[in-house]
């Protein structure tokens, strides 16, 4: 019997070599978590933040209080922005592979958390956006060829060469410019959503962030300010259970879940089934009427997982059990969707294989017209003497004077 | 001896530190069992076990205030910053906190913590993987500012550091970590098997703190450089056929004031070198050290070789990076300050 206070490290309950277990992972069976009313007390539904709210059962039939309903055709909708944005990542992966782009980052297996999501919200609301979130790009309509020229860093590259592939931003889709330093839009999806409030406009902030990145300050700081003054803003954490290498737990700690983090601060936290299309777009389109009638924000965690490694630049089989994402109890967003529209009778295989293969040829056709503005090593490029431009509204002096040293360098 | 890269080396420095003091601790963010993205903290935990080597939560400030909070308590900790990009949530911990704690106790704490980071580009990292912060940590009174150019002193120096007793931030260069970079993108990589300073001892040394190395004695002119940068200056001297003397600063606080004003007052001609932005960079203090102290042995206007004063452009990084033809460049104007010749 050991009586002294021992340092605790979190373990994941498995690691390369051993077998899978995500028995941690709390389920609550599809249709039975109760759905409140939008403007229900925080206090009266925190038992929201610890169940998890499901609509699709093992049968694909969606259940209880929390199906949104949705039209088939809305359903096939967000089929097809899904499907699309996992042949993307795909597409985009291989190029990475190919020495075209320099870096990716694919969203493989969690695809609902983003398209679910920003479906049930109004193309006014402003959207801060984490890297792994892809698919709100392609919902908003963000050209596909402009996506895939940022990863390539060529002429028209909407970052002008500056940042990270996967970085993107879209001004007029209202989609925030990403960062690369992680949480940091949290807090500002709030500052924009108390703007929203002090210009007495209805549209309303959503953000995603990691559940290993809220261990961050910043979503410290975005849900003292949401709380204290009702910020029209819905914060997503997207727990896919791995940050890197290290597991939920070592963010997660002692706490029951990454939501119920949002009851200390008196708001309502939502704990979800991130891979159950019509549920998490029940669980958001709930958020956003509470945050339109004046009642504030709500964190929602979206419980996922992340079926690709980290990034291009991780190897996830040092960490993980390679075939951990076979025993994940929650499946696949796509499939779940899919079988759902097959059990409605509003879909079938051989449309689904026509739909693949569409986005299939859409991406092909896209990444030929995206290579030919240029890539990072052929074809037309940026003019270097830009990088000078937009680090101020008018170019100092000093700066005038380092582009002219550059001009003569590259002369 | 063994030939090591900056990676092992710095991987070395731990397990020799760990071997010989139960107080030094290693934490941060994908550290423990995975071993850091960088690969350096390799193999600690295994050996060390989780109570020493162990993983964070993604918080920057709260792992720098942890790490204060250990030393406060008697422990030596080394605290990984993934990317040294990423360590502006603890800057309130380092600036306020770290920095100040012996003096705001009269010396009755302090917080000997060393904080890791990878710096510098290079390896195509873009605006938030790839930029060089020791002037903002230079210019914090409290923290010693430390960058290694190579495997040699990087054990020797993070040796030095956790044994300084006063907090010291510790930048690696990462495009070094696999071999010494003269800033030509284009040459196939070289490793540090071949370099005199890849050769480093497996046991305990030190490269002390405040002590620069003269790389290359000449007598024509000295460039004043660190980190990524001393491998460019070598380069462009040796293309240049110049008599230059080279100085790797290796500390940056405290600073060798002495190597430098003695090469200076020598050759009579500088160049100052660094990676980092240009306004406010180190080299505007290192350019007006050298001028209060060496005036009078001058023959020219001090030039300085910098990044860019704009954020770091992924797309035209080698644009950014002061390769070799701007140090070439700044060489000759210092060679031949003729205004007419070089306007």
């Amino acid at each position: 019997m050991n009586n002294k206070p021992q340092l605790h490290v979190p373990h994941p309950p498995a690691r390369p070599g051993e077998k899978p277990d995500f028995s941690y992972v709390a389920l609550s069976p599809a249709g039975a978590v109760p759905r409140p009313s939008p403007g229900a007390n925080a206090r009266d539904i925190e038992s929201l933040a610890v169940e998890l709210v499901r609509v699709l059962d093992d049968g694909h039939r969606a259940l209880g209080e929390w199906n949104p309903a949705l039209a088939p055709d809305t359903l096939r909708e967000g089929l097809r922005i899904m499907v699309l944005t996992r042949v993307y990542d795909e597409r985009m992966l291989k190029a990475q592979r190919q020495g075209r782009i320099s870096f990716y980052m694919k969203s493989t297996g969690e695809e609902a958390v983003a398209v679910a999501a920003g479906m049930a919200l109004d193309p006014k609301d402003m959207l801060f956006p984490s890297y792994r979130v892809q698919g709100l790009y392609l919902l908003r309509g963000v050209g596909m060829v402009d996506l895939m020229c940022q990863l390539l860093s060529n002429t028209r590259d909407m970052c002008k060469g500056r940042q990270l592939p996967v970085m993107y931003h879209s001004a007029a889709k209202r989609l925030f410019s990403i960062s690369g330093n992680l949480a940091t839009q949290v807090p500002q999806a709030v500052g924009w959503a108390m703007g929203s409030s002090i210009k007495g406009e209805t549209s309303l902030a959503a953000t995603w962030t990691g559940e290993g990145s809220s261990a961050e300050a910043d979503v410290h700081y975005a849900m003292v300010f949401a709380s204290s003054y009702r910020a029209p803003a819905i914060i997503n954490i997207v727990n896919n259970q791995w940050a890197i290498s290290t597991f939920q737990g070592m963010a997660g700690g002692q706490g029951p879940s990454f939501a119920a983090r949002a009851l200390g601060f008196g708001l309502p936290g939502i704990r979800v089934d991130g891979n159950d299309f019509p549920a998490v777009y029940a669980v958001t389109r709930w958020a956003a009427e509470r945050a339109r009638q004046g009642l504030g924000a709500t964190v929602i965690e979206l419980v996922t997982y992340r079926a690709a490694a980290h990034s291009t630049s991780d190897d996830p089989s040092r960490y993980r059990p390679k075939d951990e994402e076979a025993s994940w109890p929650l499946g696949d967003p796509i499939d779940r969707l899919k079988k759902h529209l097959v059990a409605l009778g509003e879909w079938s295989d051989e449309k689904h294989q026509a739909l693949v293969t569409e986005c299939e040829e859409h991406v092909t056709r896209s990444w030929e017209e995206a290579c030919s503005y240029g890539t990072l090593n052929e074809g037309p490029r940026l003019d270097p003497l830009t990088m000078f431009d937009d680090v101020y509204h008018d170019m100092p002096e000093h700066l005038r004077r380092q582009r002219e040293q550059l001009a003569k360098e590259k002369a | 001896m063994a030939r090591m890269n900056m990676i092992q080396a710095i991987n070395s420095a731990m397990h020799t530190l760990m071997d010989r003091d139960p107080s030094v601790v290693v934490m941060g963010e994908d550290v423990g069992y995975f071993g850091g993205v960088f690969r350096c903290t390799e193999g600690l935990q295994k050996r060390f076990g989780e109570s020493r080597v162990f993983d964070t939560p993604i918080a920057e400030g709260g792992i720098v205030a942890a790490a204060i909070g250990m030393a406060v308590n008697g422990l030596r900790p080394i605290a990984e910053i993934q990317f040294a990009d990423y360590v502006y949530p603890a800057y309130d911990q380092i600036v306020s906190e770290l920095a100040r704690i012996r003096y705001r106790s009269g010396g009755e704490f302090t917080a000997p913590v060393v904080v890791r980071m990878p710096c510098g580009g290079g390896i195509r990292g873009g605006q938030t993987h790839s930029q060089s912060p020791e002037a903002l940590f230079a210019h914090v009174c409290g923290v010693k500012v430390v960058m290694p150019s190579n495997p040699y002193d990087a054990k020797g120096l993070l040796i030095s550091s956790v044994e300084e007793g006063d907090p010291v931030i510790f930048l690696e260069p990462k495009r070094l970590y696999n071999g010494p970079f003269d800033g030509d993108p284009h040459k196939p990589a070289v490793t540090w098997n071949t370099h005199p300073q890849g050769e480093v001892p497996d046991g305990d040394y030190r490269v002390p703190l405040g002590k620069a190395q003269i790389v290359r004695e000449g007598s024509a002119v000295t460039v004043v450089a660190y980190g990524t940068l001393v491998h460019v200056a070598l380069a462009a001297v040796a293309q240049m056929g110049i008599d230059a003397e080279v100085i790797d600063l290796r500390s940056i606080m405290p600073l060798d004031t002495e190597t430098i004003v003695r090469s200076v007052k020598k050759t009579g001609r500088c160049v100052v070198a660094h990676e980092a932005t240009r306004f406010a960079g180190l080299g505007a203090e290192l350019s007006a050290t050298i001028q209060e102290e060496c005036f009078w042995s001058l023959e020219a206007p001090i030039q300085r070789v910098t990044g860019w004063d704009t954020p770091y452009p992924l797309a035209f990084e080698w644009e950014y990076f002061p390769g070799q033809k701007r140090l070439i460049t700044a060489l000759n104007k210092v060679l031949d300050p003729d205004p007419e010749v070089n306007s």
